[in-house]
């Protein structure tokens, strides 16, 4: 590098602030009114009937409202997972542990979720699992008000009941 | 050329701020209506377009998550442009034109509402010397304003007097935010928000939602009875650094309105996006319409000023009226930008 070179500036600091005000949403509103009451709602599709948990509103291949609300249960199962091995700020968990795809029984898109109180040796796909919550009292409009999921004593599912939501 | 026409329209009523909906919740009911009004089945139509800005939700690729609203299945051919609506259908205008589609949907959606609109338009300034400054878009619309009550005959009164006519217009216009009858000398007396714009110079912020549908040749002509063809469609841009334009002019509007053909024809309406009271005075003059042309009959952007929306809406108001059959020609103007950078124009006609 020569001499003129080393004088260039190299960078600069521009520090930057923007506030914004969520909206949620109508059918997320109602989603995480749910979760404060220890329910898991999703929404139905109309046309497809097809059970979004959470819901958005609207049924993404249909582009059409999922107004016909449903409860699911919290149980469900493991449709595809990994083993994560890299520690994250954001988690008060130490590797190695498991975040996994879940289909809650009676809801056709899987969702993310953490799965705890077992080794990850012993997760697999089709595994049952079960939603467990926070205390009572510790019950918010969150998706935090479930910790995570955890093996139920029942038989797999078989692979056919949830090949087309991989 | 193909001839394309926009064959029905629909908007959200606008608001200043949503406090239930999200966006695709907003936006989903409008593009239902507009395509139910084209009468095209969603599954032929061609090609879809938006226009949006991931600065107004604070969330990297919120455009894509918007498609929910869409029903994207059996996947669709599909593109954004990060700018206006308006800019969308030049997109979806020129794609019919190549012969790639037949016909078109484009929407554009704007929570101005979520975040602080003068800083977040702060950010689309050159990031190194302007930027850093934080110099908001009003300020910036202040000193064009200064520099064009310096250079021209206009005065502050001539100002306020686009705000009182588009702000009456607007009572005619249900999706209209801002609308009613203001006293000119009350306003005069109004402080400056930033010299020499007072508040009733300044567009509002709103929350709203638009949708076009777009078609070539007969399949315009079955989809509606008075399809408003584009006979005209042209956009050109300015520097960036405002520091090198002649802020008291436009003269990309000028080559844009040019281009587009305003000049061959009457121009019965004009719908213009000018989100300042004294960019409506350019803009006018930059396309050199006289008292002949309705100026914003639904009030324009002073009325409803979705940021994304607003522009797609003037040709929508356009549309509309050739559709209702109660004018034959009319122009519809967009702009982006800081000071009328770049601006877009639209001539539409009956047949
Ligand atoms: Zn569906």
């Amino acid at each position: 590098m020569s001499e003129a070179e080393s004088e260039l500036v190299q960078s600069i600091t521009t520090p930057l602030r923007l506030e914004y005000q969520y909206t949620a949403g109508v059918a997320s509103t109602r989603f995480l009114r749910g979760m404060a009451d220890g329910k898991i709602l999703g929404q139905r599709c109309p046309q497809c009937e097809k059970v979004y948990v959470p819901p958005r509103g609207s049924c993404a291949r249909c582009g059409v409202a999922t107004d016909l609300e449903v409860q699911v249960p919290g149980t469900g199962t493991i449709t595809t997972f990994c083993v994560v091995r890299i520690p994250s700020d954001s988690l008060d968990i130490d590797p190695p542990f498991v975040a996994a795809h879940i289909l809650l029984d009676g809801a056709d898109i899987p969702f993310f979720a953490l799965i705890q109180e077992c080794h990850f040796d012993e997760v697999r796909m089709g595994m049952r699992v079960e939603a467990v919550w926070v205390d009572a009292e510790d019950l918010g409009p969150t998706f935090e008000s479930i910790r995570y999921f955890r093996p139920i004593d029942e038989p797999d599912a078989p692979f056919e009941s949830y090949k087309e939501h991989l | 050329m193909r001839d394309v026409a926009i064959v029905s329209t629909a908007q959200m009523t606008n608001v200043r701020r949503e406090q239930r909906r999200n966006e695709v919740e907003m936006l989903m009911p409008v593009v239902q209506e507009a395509v139910k009004r084209s009468g095209i089945p969603k599954g032929d139509i061609g090609f879809t377009c938006s226009g949006s800005c991931d600065y107004l939700a604070g969330q990297p690729f919120a455009f894509v998550s918007a498609l929910d609203a869409i029903g994207a299945w059996p996947p669709i051919s599909e593109s954004h442009v990060e700018m206006d609506g308006a800019w969308a259908l030049y997109e979806a205008w020129v794609k019919i034109q190549t012969g790639q589609a037949d016909s078109a949907l484009v929407y554009s959606f704007g929570k101005s509402s979520m975040g602080d609109v003068p800083d977040v338009l702060n950010l689309q300034l050159d990031p190194y010397y302007l930027s850093p400054l934080g110099i908001d878009s009003i300020s910036l619309a202040a000193l064009q304003a200064r520099a064009f009550l310096e250079k021209t005959q206009y005065t502050e009164r001539d100002l306020a007097k686009v705000a009182v006519r588009s702000r009456k217009s607007a009572k005619d216009n249900p999706n209209a935010q801002l609308a009613g009858d203001f006293d000119l000398e009350k306003l005069l007396a109004e402080p400056y928000l930033v010299s020499p714009l007072r508040v009733h110079d300044c567009a509002p912020i709103s929350d709203g939602a638009v949708a076009v549908v777009l078609a070539a040749d007969d399949t315009a002509r079955n989809a509606c009875e008075r399809p408003a063809w584009i006979t005209g469609i042209d956009h050109r841009i300015e520097p960036h650094q405002p520091g090198v334009r002649d802020l008291s002019e436009s003269p990309s509007t000028a080559l844009a309105g040019a281009k587009a053909g305003v000049a061959s024809g009457g121009i019965e309406v004009a719908e213009l996006y000018a989100p300042f009271t004294h960019q409506e005075l350019i803009l006018r003059d930059a396309l050199g319409l006289d008292a002949s042309t309705s100026i914003n009959p639904s009030g324009g952007a002073l009325a409803a000023n979705a940021i994304m929306v607003a522009g797609l809406t003037r040709i929508a108001e356009v549309a509309n009226r050739i559709q209702w059959g109660s004018i034959g020609r009319g122009l519809a103007h967009a702009t982006s930008g800081p000071c009328l950078q770049q601006n877009l124009v639209c001539v539409l006609e009956a047949k």
